[in-house]
């Protein structure tokens, strides 16, 4: 989804650039094919990929740097930092594995803290879709969007769960459902989990609701303060480290609301995973899609 | 006259590191007079229309030495002399190290050493692409050069044949904590540049003719400049001495460098 929205900007919009330190097999091709002058494999350099992105962005472009999340958040961290963030260069990062999606591939490759890394840069946009429409919304904003951003997208192939006709801001939540016994806030390719759990209380007679937050920043506080002032009960999905994800970026809105309501983080363990296995194995052993009814609900 | 224009930014940098208790007056000595060539002889741009889309761009990699960036930038008319007493103070304008939004002039803001010179490849790239003459200048330090990252790019611009790219390699053979060939051995500087694809050319840092004769001519691909300087160039006891990577000159001192400046115009 993502690379198709590019190809089809790219072909009214000369701005568009795509830079990739060596990643993008059986998907950048296509781009790659179509528009030779407008991309460029710097090879497997992760900090001069996104130095020149930046060069290049300050020069007018709109540049999109892809590769697996680890590599391009933190292997050039500090270049996300002065080059992009610092300068607010029009550069757009796009990260793709989020959480355990290259499973057994191991701990190098599994992206559990970017949420957290990426939304504490000061001018950053952190975007998490978690279905192809919500990237397709996402992506066609970041076209004319002011400044940089991070996109956390998963791995093809995710199911699609909101209508076709669906249309996302930047900075906006999206209501699946409203209820009022629970409330399941998910993000990124959490999505579907929530989708199944909700429909699973729903079917049990409970008044849930399901809301989907594709950015992490800026989050969208007015929903999170919806669910609070009706003293719903919270609880946020994330395939991240419970540290400085979707979390506690709901936990902060909440502690300072002053109001107490019911609330639950699901998300990954602050810890390494040394289990190798796939992600659905490794959601199971992390108890990722477990969640009992009275435990998080009133 | 160039003598007058040198001079004055190497007075205006004792006065500002003096005035600021900052460090990195010796890096910043050693790269005047490249400064002081690139702007007053070679870089096309205009002090009353910096952002002019077919202006040259340089980049100051070695951002430790914004205050010769600085200086260099008020004597040449992009904003007047008295923003530099404004330098690493309370309620300042220009931060010690580079912030693009602070004064006109600066491209980019830099502070962390090998970021330079992947944002020119960027530059220049996006001006050959579209067809802007506009020619993109870096200054490294060369202690810089153990940045990995710095690497990264000389690979790719001599790949991607930039000639619209100069790199300078301010080499005054001082850095951080030692001298630069006993921290990392690169007394082969100008052969490693030449293995990576790119044209070289020694010259002697100082000398304002040979200078301008390095950074004319039209490369074929990307050119590096390695300029042979000394860290603290200008003040006798400034010269060549690791100390003044950190110290500031306290009234006596800087008295002093400012005669010895005054006497060599």
């Amino acid at each position: 989804m993502f690379v198709n929205c590019l190809i089809e900007q790219a072909r009214k919009d000369d701005r568009v650039f795509l830079i990739t330190p060596d990643m993008g097999f059986s998907v950048l091709e296509k781009f790659r094919d179509e528009f030779p002058d407008r991309f460029l494999n710097v090879g497997i350099a992760e900090q001069n990929a996104v130095g020149v992105a930046a060069g290049l962005a300050l020069s007018g472009k709109v540049v999109y740097v892809y590769s697996i999340i680890p590599f391009i958040t933190m292997r050039c961290f500090e270049q996300v930092r002065m080059d992009v963030a610092y300068m607010r260069t029009n550069v757009r990062l796009v990260g793709v594995g989020a959480g355990f999606s290259y499973g057994p591939a191991g701990a190098s490759h599994h992206a559990i803290e970017d949420i957290a890394i990426m939304r504490a840069l000061p001018n950053m946009t952190v975007c998490c879709p978690g279905d192809p429409v919500e990237t397709r919304e996402l992506v066609r904003r970041s076209f004319y969007h002011e400044g940089p951003m991070y996109f956390r997208l998963a791995k093809n192939g995710e199911p699609r769960i909101h209508g076709e006709e669906t249309r996302i801001e930047i900075g906006q939540a999206v209501w699946l459902r409203e209820g009022t016994d629970v409330a399941v806030v998910a993000t990124s390719n959490m999505l579907e989990s929530g989708k199944v759990l909700t429909d699973k209380w729903v079917g049990q007679r409970k008044s849930v609701s399901f809301v989907s937050m594709p950015t992490i920043k800026p989050l969208d506080h007015g929903a999170i303060d919806i669910l609070i002032q009706n003293g719903t009960p919270i609880v946020t999905l994330e395939e991240h480290n419970i540290i400085g994800g979707l979390g506690s970026a709901v936990a902060e809105v909440i502690a300072e609301s002053g109001k107490g309501i019911r609330f639950t983080r699901v998300a990954i363990p602050d810890e390494f995973c040394h289990v190798v296995g796939s992600q659905s194995f490794l959601r199971k052993k992390f108890k990722l899609d477990d969640i009992q009814y009275h435990e998080v609900a009133n | 006259m160039a003598r007058d224009h040198v001079a004055n930014i190497r007075q205006s940098i004792i006065r500002m590191t003096h005035r600021s208790r900052s460090s990195h007056v010796g890096s910043c000595l050693s790269a005047c007079d490249i400064l002081y060539v690139l702007y007053f002889k070679i870089l096309n741009i205009d002090p009353q229309d910096h952002k002019k889309p077919d202006r040259d761009k340089f980049i100051l990699s070695k951002a430790h030495a914004s205050a010769a960036l600085y200086a260099t930038l008020a004597e040449r008319g992009f904003f007047p002399g008295e923003y530099l007493d404004r330098f690493y103070v309370d309620d300042g304008l220009l931060p010690g190290h580079l912030d693009m939004d602070a004064v006109p002039g600066v491209e980019v803001s830099a502070g962390s050493l090998g970021h330079g010179l992947s944002l020119g490849v960027g530059m220049a790239l996006a001006n050959r692409q579209t067809g802007n003459t506009g020619r993109i200048f870096v200054l490294l330090g060369d202690g810089e050069c153990n940045e990995g990252s710095v690497w990264e790019a000389i690979m790719l611009a001599s790949t991607l044949r930039l000639r619209n790219l100069t790199a300078i390699v301010d080499m005054n053979k001082l850095q951080g904590f030692g001298r630069t060939n006993a921290v990392i051995d690169q007394s082969n500087m100008a052969d490693r540049w030449r293995s990576f694809g790119w044209e070289v050319q020694a010259v002697d840092g100082h000398n304002i003719d040979d200078l301008d004769r390095a950074l004319r001519g039209s490369p074929k691909r990307p050119r590096v400049i390695i300029a042979d300087t000394i860290k603290g160039k200008g003040v006798c006891f400034m010269e060549d001495r690791l100390e003044w990577h950190y110290k500031s000159p306290d009234d006596e001192q800087c008295r002093q460098a400012l005669d010895e400046l005054e006497r060599k115009h």
